[in-house]
């Protein structure tokens, strides 16, 4: 089993970090780095719940390797601090287990800044890539939407 | 009231929003060692050898367990085998699990194992099962072990069978003028809550066998290790952190046994076992599938009058909680009709399909899709309006159930109101179907439900309240937060009661079975009933005890002192008295002697006067109150390639009393998505040999974001006045109508009657070209 070392940019620390080659970004962030916030859902890019942000653009850690990384800036859900979104999603009630959030407001975070003023068809377009068991979208989208509006 | 209805924030909420809150898999330490399950690639096969040579020289492995005999497992029948031996009984089935160090090479060694089966025949649904040829799912169903009211049938594929006897079907057929009988079916499917299930055992030096567990359940994965392995019941301790969704589907046991047998073989170290997401689908248990025949007499009015009903439900390969799921689905058998002269035969069938836990709902949303869809075909028949026929044949109080129940001005909902307020809802009166274009049409959808809890008529709830030394509470309750918010509604109850500051009172969320008090298991929208009633004792107790200590330090008698914002007063004079930070550990004279000491307040429930069914009439009472709801969906459908949209979606439902608003209608609303999805979409592809074809969230779609419909929800207040506030349970049944209501309005707008779900635009077409 091929082991490198490699040194990973996140949430505005340079992390030096042991992977295989075939380990996710996912596995090494949470495995190696302890940031248990991104989570694993499908391993299969289909729930979002490992979203990540990755040179400001929304990534689902669980397909994009570690070594992928190297010399891009990563933020997780653990480097977001009192962000509107993250009051927002609270004040709307916009999660009830909890587990799929940090993959949606690491999502919305990633769309307000690069879509500050998004339509209805660009949040579509941006939030059907993650799935909520628990709620029925509606409190999601108030929460996103209360952001896009006070920009 | 303060507290009580007000949209109070969730006390976890920080957490999940910043990535802090922890579930099962997010514990990890060094030493724990991976453990991952080799599953059956068919769904009846005889294994013929299992070779494991090769794997066991992989880097890493610790151990392997494969083709031992381990003591069988099951709830009510002891039918399953841990690792599979001898033969699979369906796609998914755990046969071998390989423990090593970490999940990359356990997964390599996993898959150098190699596996010789023998194809069987494979029983392909319930109705299959039924017949008399049928292959036998299990062929020494006679020699297991059961529960005293379970009754299988040897020789057969049948794992139980109740019966609803009541009324005399003969004058019921005898006073219909029209009868109406169809049957409907659905395979099983699945309840994809985000976080797989995870469990992680560890047995120490001394014996203590300690499991973490993403359950709902984690009173009973003691209970069940105790009983299935015989160890001391007093050594397991099992933890659950946050849960991240459960939906029934972690109310069953079964990962945490394979985490105990993985860590029992390497000797007692850590293990974990994560599911994938498509071992979460295949190899835990499912949503049940059924197959249900449905006749119905009524007279000239519209009026039920008899009832001939037959459940065949899928089972799957192992009985599990199937066997509850059909106690619970022959209870509430007529939906929520008053019919006097019912019989109704439910039975449990084996399958080669997944077995079955526990679904949001518990049997009440899949017979409910047969009910309703029956209803619809009598409104047509009698030329009724469908809403009109549900209001003149709604259950109310002074009727039976079909338990012989007698339903009073508590114990059920008024669902005539809920019928009523649905009809300003959703518009009814400007007519079920609009024309939008020649190729478009807006259609309506309608449908009723009812459910109680048919859940053990001995199961308990505690609740332990103590003190932090500035007056503020500590709650701790065995309901898991599975999402639901209970916990936080739970604190408001006890603010409510003391008359103080929410933010005052906190909440330990994590459960620990050695330290918690127990709480049954977190499931059938129970956990305020019983939780919040253990808690209302344990609030008095405190109450009791904060009024004696300030009794003596104020020099006045206890029935002259009240409770509010932290403080015991003087009824007439407020400004006498004591803060609980002065009390609650005692309160202390200025020379320093002291008197009283920690408070602790400690409650507890248990349902009152449930029993078990009479094994001939099914008569007894199986749950302690019915929740009523209405339901609207509306559609536009294509009618030229038969896609359809949801447009609006709407429940009402007797809630009894909103305890906090927003996470009452987040619970509402989540149901119906969930409702929509398994009516719409979700269901298990079979091939030939009973394997499942789309276990991924790719090829198995829930709804995603701006797939759903506008939610429309309303409340009626019926108070049950044995729960707490009133409240009736509220966590399922926004799921419950949505099945019906949706095939209702397919089923006008395709024009053809619509007998399976989901209700994609395939089946819609299929069923239109079959009547041409």
């Amino acid at each position: 089993m091929k082991t490198q070392i490699i040194d990973l940019h996140v949430n505005g620390n340079l992390r030096t970090v042991t992977v295989r080659s075939a380990d996710t970004l996912l596995y090494a962030i949470r495995g190696k780095l302890g940031l248990t916030g991104a989570k694993p859902g499908c391993l299969n890019g289909d729930c979002g719940a490992c979203t990540v942000n990755v040179d400001g653009w929304p990534m689902k850690s669980c397909l994009m390797l570690a070594i992928e990384a190297v010399g891009k800036n990563v933020t997780t859900i653990e480097g977001l601090k009192n962000t509107p979104i993250q009051q927002a999603f609270i004040e709307n009630f916009a999660f009830q287990c909890g587990y799929c959030t940090p993959g949606f407001i690491m999502n919305c975070h990633s769309l307000i800044l690069k879509h500050p003023d998004a339509d209805d068809a660009t949040i579509k377009e941006w939030l059907e890539s993650n799935i909520c068991r628990c709620t029925g979208y509606t409190e999601i989208e108030k929460a996103v939407k209360s952001v896009l509006e006070k920009n | 009231m303060d507290v009580i209805g007000k949209s109070i924030i969730r006390k976890e909420a920080q957490d999940k929003v910043t990535g802090r809150a922890r579930y099962t898999h997010d514990h990890h330490s060094n030493t724990m060692l991976s453990g991952k399950v080799v599953i059956s690639p068919y769904g009846h096969a005889k294994i013929v050898k299992i070779d494991t040579i090769e794997a066991r020289k992989m880097p890493g492995v610790r151990a392997i367990l494969a083709g031992e005999h381990f003591p069988l497992t099951g709830e009510d029948i002891r039918d399953r085998p841990p690792l599979a031996v001898d033969k699979v009984r369906y796609h998914g089935e755990a046969i071998a699990l390989v423990i090593a160090d970490t999940p990359g090479q356990a997964k390599k060694a996993a898959d150098r194992i190699k596996i010789q089966y023998e194809l069987l025949p494979v029983v392909h649904s319930p109705i299959q099962a039924f017949q008399k040829d049928a292959p036998l799912v299990h062929e020494r169903l006679g020699e297991y072990i059961k529960e005293k009211h379970t009754s299988p049938v040897p020789g057969t594929n049948i794992a139980t069978h109740i019966k609803i006897r009541k009324g005399n079907m003969e004058k019921g057929w005898t006073e219909s003028v029209t009868t109406v009988e169809a049957d409907f079916s659905f395979p099983p499917s699945d309840h994809v809550a985000m976080e797989t299930r995870c469990s992680i055992a560890e047995i120490l030096p001394d014996g203590t066998i300690k499991i973490m567990t993403s359950s709902q359940a984690p009173f009973m994965v003691k209970q069940l290790i105790e009983k299935y392995f015989n160890e001391d019941i007093g050594k397991i301790i099992v933890e659950t952190p946050l849960v991240g969704g459960a939906f029934g589907g972690k109310a069953s046991v079964q990962l945490e046994i394979l985490a105990y047998l993985g860590s029992k073989a390497v000797g007692g170290l850590p293990v974990k076992i994560l599911n994938t997401r498509e071992e979460d689908i295949l190899m835990s248990p499912c949503h049940i599938g059924l197959d249900a025949k449905i006749k119905f007499g009524a007279d000239h009015l519209g009026i039920i009058k008899v009832a001939e009903i037959r459940y065949l439900w899928d089972g799957g390969a192992y009985s599990d909680k199937a066997i509850d799921l059909t106690r619970a689905g022959a209870v509430d058998c007529t939906g929520p009709y008053n019919i006097e002269n019912l019989w109704c035969d439910s039975y449990c069938m084996y399958t080669n399909h997944p077995y079955a836990s526990p679904f949001r709902g518990f049997s009440h949303s899949e017979l409910s899709f047969a009910i309703e869809r029956t209803m619809d075909l009598l409104a047509q028949k009698l030329q009724i309006d469908p809403l009109e026929l549900r209001y003149r044949n709604a259950i109310k109080q002074g009727h039976t159930t079909p338990t012989r129940v007698l339903l009073n001005q508590s114990n059920v909902g008024n669902l005539q109101k809920c019928i009523v307020r649905l009809k300003e809802l959703i518009r009814w009166d400007e007519g079920q179907i609009k024309e939008i274009n020649n190729r478009l049409v807006r259609v309506k959808g309608i449908s009723c439900s009812w459910k109680t809890s048919t859940i053990d008529p001995n199961a308990p709830s505690g609740v332990i309240l103590t003190f932090n030394r500035d007056g503020s509470i500590n709650i701790m309750s065995g309901v898991v937060e599975i999402g639901t918010g209970t916990k936080t509604v739970l604190a408001q109850i006890l603010a409510e009661r003391l008359k103080m500051n929410v933010d005052n009172i906190h909440v330990r969320m994590e459960v620990d079975t050695q330290t918690t008090p127990e709480h049954w298991k977190t499931v059938a929208s129970r956990g305020i009933y019983m939780a919040g009633r253990a808690l209302l004792e344990a609030a008095e107790d405190v109450i009791n005890q904060l009024r004696e200590i300030a009794s003596i330090v104020l020099r006045a008698p206890k029935e002259d002192l009240e409770l509010a914002d932290s403080r015991v007063f003087l009824r007439d004079n407020p400004l006498m008295g004591l803060h609980y930070k002065d009390i609650c550990y005692g309160y202390q004279y200025p020379n320093g002697n002291s008197i009283g000491g920690q408070i602790i307040g400690k409650g507890n429930f248990i349902m009152r006067h449930l029993t078990h069914l009479d094994p001939e009439t099914g008569a007894g009472k199986p749950g302690p109150e019915w929740t009523v709801a209405a339901y609207g969906v509306e559609v536009e459908f294509d009618r030229r390639d038969y896609t359809y949209r949801l447009v609006k979606a709407a429940t009402v439902v007797d809630i009894g009393n909103v305890l906090n608003k927003k996470a009452a209608l987040g619970q509402v609303m989540g149901a119906m998505s969930m409702g929509l999805a398994f009516a719409g979409r979700e269901t298990f592809y079979f091939d030939e040999y009973g394997r499942v074809l789309n276990p991924q969230l790719r090829t198995y779609r829930p709804l995603h974001y701006g797939e759903n419909p506008e939610y429309l929800v309303d409340f009626v207040h019926t108070p049950d006045l044995e729960a707490p506030y009133g409240a009736r349970g509220v966590g399922e049944h926004g799921l419950l109508g949505m099945p019906g209501a949706l095939g209702n309005a397919l089923s006008v707008a395709a024009g053809v009657s619509l007998h399976h779900l989901p209700l994609i635009p395939e089946l819609i077409w299929k069923t239109k070209e079959a009547k041409s």
